[in-house]
């Protein structure tokens, strides 16, 4: 027989298992296995985890309750009902969960790049396609998104680019003055910023801003069914979504980049104006006699590939969300860290393309 | 005009927005007086009265736009309230702040429309994290009582170990109301709990309302169109209606005589539900 009493509440119960293993050393009751009759007519105030609480401590739903009054009889007879051991937690061996997860993984890349094989594919047959009925490039979506990843990033890209001038060329002025070089700060920052930093940093910028955007705007329509909705109307979600998405950064990327070179350059010229007391005109001079061209062209030759990876990669993932909000985080993330990696990884491949085509 | 309060058209009623008194020397567990909810210009709700008894299950309708979920919200905290007071089991809403606010709301528990499950924990941790906070419980005993409010809401064993996003629409709904059932709430607010379940499924739902209410002396606010779910579990129905509830039984709301009441009661689903009823 088991007598309780006063308030079992789920408020009442906290370090109750302590208090009754604490008895239970002592020598208090628990002889008998199995189901116990349970005396609750002095329960006072009762809900269903104090009557769990209660039918555990007798044994099980199998447990004879009295009660005093109705409305605990009723609660305790919903709670028998429903009541369900929880599952033991499965035990597994360490080595064959780890071998579980890398097989998970490696089916899952397996599909990932079959996938994004897929993609590239329609993206291919939509853009082919769109040629030869050209209102499928869908100029208005174009333009709006170029004002979203081109227009509206003219600030930030143009400060970070200006800044990271005066910084090489204050850099450039510090260590070539040893040599009594100092003057070759104008071809550091004009091939330093023609090559690599406007572009790459622009990339960065962008990957960062519009790419993880691309993502969690194609995820959320995802998790909202949007997309499906879009395919059941007839509406090809890569024609409407992924194919401006990337006309408009292809577009935008040269367009930024140039910009950040230009701003590059004013940051350089005016970090040589105040420590090497250039005029702006001197510098602009010797930037044109002696950066070629072609450093620049490296560099916008760049861009638009950079724009096309970092739109493919964003929409991509966005595509790949499921279900929650979670999905739509990670492989937000997941979208800017790839991206970023792919741009970097290019640009290595474009330094030896560029080395061996000696430009 | 003078003393004819009879022909005075929708509008007038007892306190609370009444048409017949019904309190019956309960306790108000929620009471708003003069409550006025407004975005921009835009008035939603004005010098809106409603009372909630103890123990009773009041539905609230009202046509698309009149702003259900947003009363609901509003009760919530979850919209600034421009003007009016709401008492919610005692305590005016306005001025409890910190310890006493997390009191306060761990005795009131809420299914939204959609569910609003994290999206990050499995359905018995959603149940869990409430209890964890607030009650504080041993691992064992809080698994338990999940694996409990799974099957209370009718969702098979496993379900306890899901993602909310494996779960279909239906099921969410239930797993929302597991996890506002966690902590045995005295007042519990659903939004349109049975929308998009199926009938069997939406009968077993009121049934369940009903049951808790019985053993648990639960207070229940749904937002509801469902015309099987107003007969079955609500005490009272209170309608939106300009800006203003007005609540009463499902006779007097039948007798009642506006324009947009009479066809929502009296419409072809009405009468079927009354039929049925």
């Amino acid at each position: 027989m088991l007598e309780v009493g006063g308030t079992w509440t789920v408020f009442s119960l906290r370090g109750l298992q302590q208090r009754l293993d604490k008895a239970r050393r002592a020598g208090a009751g628990g002889a008998a296995k199995g189901p116990h009759a349970v005396d609750a007519t002095n329960v006072k105030r009762l809900d269903t985890t104090g009557a769990l609480e209660i039918l555990q401590l007798a044994g099980g739903a199998e447990a004879e309750v009295a009660t005093g009054e109705k409305e605990h009889a009723e609660l305790f007879e919903v709670v028998k009902a429903n009541m369900v051991q929880p599952a033991a937690p499965r035990h597994v061996d360490f080595l064959a969960h780890w071998l579980g997860e890398l097989g998970h993984d490696l089916v899952d890349l397996g599909k990932q790049i079959v996938s994004l094989c897929a993609f590239f594919g329609e993206i291919i047959v939509i853009f082919v396609e769109a040629f030869v009925s050209p209102k499928r490039f869908r100029i208005g979506a174009v333009v709006q998104q170029m004002f979203e990843v081109w227009v509206k990033a003219l600030l930030i890209v143009g400060v970070l680019c200006f800044l990271i001038g005066v910084v090489i060329a204050y850099q450039g002025v510090q260590q070539l003055r040893q040599f009594g070089a100092e003057t070759f700060t104008v071809e550091a920052v004009g091939i330093g910023m023609f090559r690599e930093l406007g572009v790459l940093l622009t990339a960065i910028i962008v990957a960062g801003r519009s790419g993880s955007a691309f993502t969690a705007q194609i995820g959320t329509m995802q998790v909202n069914q949007e997309i499906d909705a879009m395919r059941t109307i007839g509406l090809n979600p890569i024609e409407w979504l992924v194919l401006p998405r990337i006309l408009a950064l292809v577009l935008s990327m040269p367009l930024l980049a140039f910009w950040g070179n230009m701003t590059g350059l004013l940051g350089g010229a005016v970090a040589c104006t105040v420590y090497l007391d250039f005029t702006f005109v001197q510098f602009f001079d010797r930037l044109r006699d002696t950066v070629g061209i072609w450093h620049f062209y490296t560099g916008m030759i760049k861009a638009p590939v950079f724009g096309f990876i970092i739109a493919a990669i964003g929409c991509f993932e966005g595509l790949q969300v499921k279900g929650s909000a979670e999905s739509v985080g990670q492989l937000t993330t997941r979208s800017v860290v790839e991206s970023i990696f792919c741009v970097i990884v290019l640009d290595a491949v474009f330094s030896i393309i560029f080395l061996l085509a000696n430009v | 005009m003078s003393g004819d309060e009879e022909d005075v058209p929708p509008g007038r009623t007892l306190e609370g927005g009444q048409l017949v008194d019904h309190r019956d020397g309960r306790d108000v567990v929620l009471k708003l007086r003069g409550v006025r909810t407004q975005f921009g210009d835009h008035v939603v709700h004005d010098k809106l009265d409603l009372d909630v008894f103890r123990g009773e299950v009041v539905g609230l309708v009202g046509g698309s736009g009149t702003g259900k979920s947003v009363l609901l919200r509003t009760i919530l905290g979850l919209n600034p309230l421009r003007a009016g007071k709401i008492e919610l089991l005692g305590t005016d809403t306005r001025s409890v702040h910190g310890r006493a606010e997390r009191q306060l709301l761990s005795h009131i528990g809420v299914q939204f429309q959609d569910g609003a499950l994290f999206s990050s924990l499995s359905v018995a941790d959603n149940i869990i994290l409430p209890i964890r906070e607030h009650a504080g419980l041993d691992e064992g005993l809080m698994q338990s009582i999940a694996a409990l409010k799974v099957a209370l809401v009718g969702l098979p064993p496993d379900t306890g170990d899901k993602k909310p996003s494996e779960l279909s629409g239906g099921m969410r709904k239930r797993a929302s109301l597991a996890r506002a059932l966690a902590l045995d709430p005295d007042m519990l607010f659903l939004d349109e709990p049975t929308a998009g379940l199926d009938p069997i499924g939406a009968s077993h739902y009121d049934e369940l309302i009903g049951q808790l209410r019985q053993s648990l002396g639960l207070t229940v606010l749904m937002v509801t169109h469902d015309l099987d779910s107003l007969h079955a579990v609500c005490d009272r129905i209170a309608v939106l209606l300009d800006k203003r509830v007005v609540v009463g039984t499902m006779e007097e709301m039948l007798a009642y005589d506006h324009p947009w009441v009479r066809e929502y009661f009296h419409g072809p689903r009405g009468r079927a539900a009354l039929k049925q009823a």
